[in-house]
């Protein structure tokens, strides 16, 4: 299942860079294609943060994730380095966690 | 701009390869960070080694490999995942439309080049666009020094992500959504992608209790193609533009 989702996954995303590559720039460089092409990476990793935040299954829920990533938004203000960020994130989270606090 | 472009004198021109080239080495030292966390949180999300390695030397697009990491941890079904990840990578296409000029790739070479075609490469050959052997060289020594270190990096972390064990004692959990924040970040420079990401976040929080795990990510797809209708008069800026604007942000 795993494997089925990669191999599905990196078909796509090749023959996505081998698409742009190879067609007449008039089929995909339209104002409507690029404003999307734009704005999809933004819908998509701000859906995958939330849902990744608040997410139990299909509950919401608040535990020590809000908190670490509560903490990563500091970090990311403070203009930390990517690293620092998911550091950040995963320590404040297993502190709590090993206080008894989420 | 063209082909025909006059190469530079060849004293000034070694001298800009080094600097080229040392450039893209920098530019794969500074992926490898992003790399290393992905190797960590693929394991965390329950991939095997095997499979986060797999990941990064078949897909090699990081922002599209987090998200299906993220969606399968999610519980989210394997078309789920996948579609996530490739709709995360439709830029791409737009690079490679501003590159297949500039680069004028045919056959094998093309074959192999399309993998290599993400934000970092893309950028430094828009950097030297004027220069046609200069933008090649960025394009090649860029996407190849990446391709190394990410793969490496990837390795490294998966490795070190399995020697840790539990992912909850360690707050893993936390660092998958506080990446896809960290990547989410210098996207959101204007107050339409502001807009964008909090719309999408409300759609796929609102659809999580009601429908299955995965989908609600997708179905925030479409604020994206609700904003591309939108605001199509406002995308002004060229790809290359974004591109260069996503040097090191390391969504590769």
């Amino acid at each position: 299942m795993v494997w089925a989702a990669v191999v599905l996954a990196a078909l796509g995303c090749y023959a996505l860079k081998w698409l742009g590559l190879s067609v007449p720039s008039s089929v995909l460089d339209r104002p409507v294609v690029r404003a999307t092409a734009v704005a999809l990476p933004v819908a998509l990793l701000a859906a995958l943060t939330a849902v990744q935040t608040f997410g139990d299954g299909q509950q919401l829920v608040l535990d020590a994730r809000v908190a670490g990533v509560g903490a990563g938004v500091v970090a990311l203000l403070m203009r930390a380095p990517f690293l620092v960020v998911v550091a950040v994130a995963a320590v404040t989270a297993a502190g709590l966690r090993a206080l008894g606090f989420a | 701009m063209s082909d025909a472009a006059l190469p530079a004198p060849s004293a000034d021109w070694s001298r800009r390869r080094s600097g080229v080239t040392r450039d893209a080495v920098g530019v794969g030292v500074a992926t490898g960070a992003y790399g290393l966390s992905f190797g960590a949180i693929g394991v965390a999300g329950g991939l095997s080694v095997a499979q986060t390695c797999a990941t990064s030397v078949l897909m090699f697009t990081g922002a599209s490999q987090f998200a299906l990491v993220g969606v399968l941890a999610a519980g989210g079904s394997a078309p789920a995942a996948a579609v996530t990840a490739v709709l995360l990578g439709a830029r791409n296409a737009l690079y490679g439309l501003r590159l297949s000029h500039l680069l004028g790739l045919t056959g094998v070479r093309k074959a192999v080049g399309a993998q290599l075609v993400i934000d970092e490469s893309t950028a430094m050959c828009l950097a030297h666009e004027e220069d046609v052997r200069a933008r090649r060289l960025a394009f090649w020594a860029t996407g190849l020094a990446v391709f190394v270190l990410w793969n490496l990096a990837t390795l490294a972390g998966a490795l070190a992500g399995s020697a840790l064990g539990d992912p909850q004692t360690y707050g893993l959990d936390a660092a998958v959504p506080a990446a896809f924040l960290a990547l989410l970040w210098p996207r959101l420079s204007d107050w339409r992608s502001r807009a964008v990401a909090i719309g999408a976040a409300v759609v796929a929080l609102a659809l999580t209790p009601v429908a299955p795990a995965g989908l609600p990510v997708m179905a925030a797809a479409g604020v994206a193609v609700l904003a591309g209708l939108l605001w199509r008069d406002a995308a002004t800026s060229t790809t290359g533009e974004q591109a260069g604007g996503q040097q090191t942000d390391g969504t590769g």
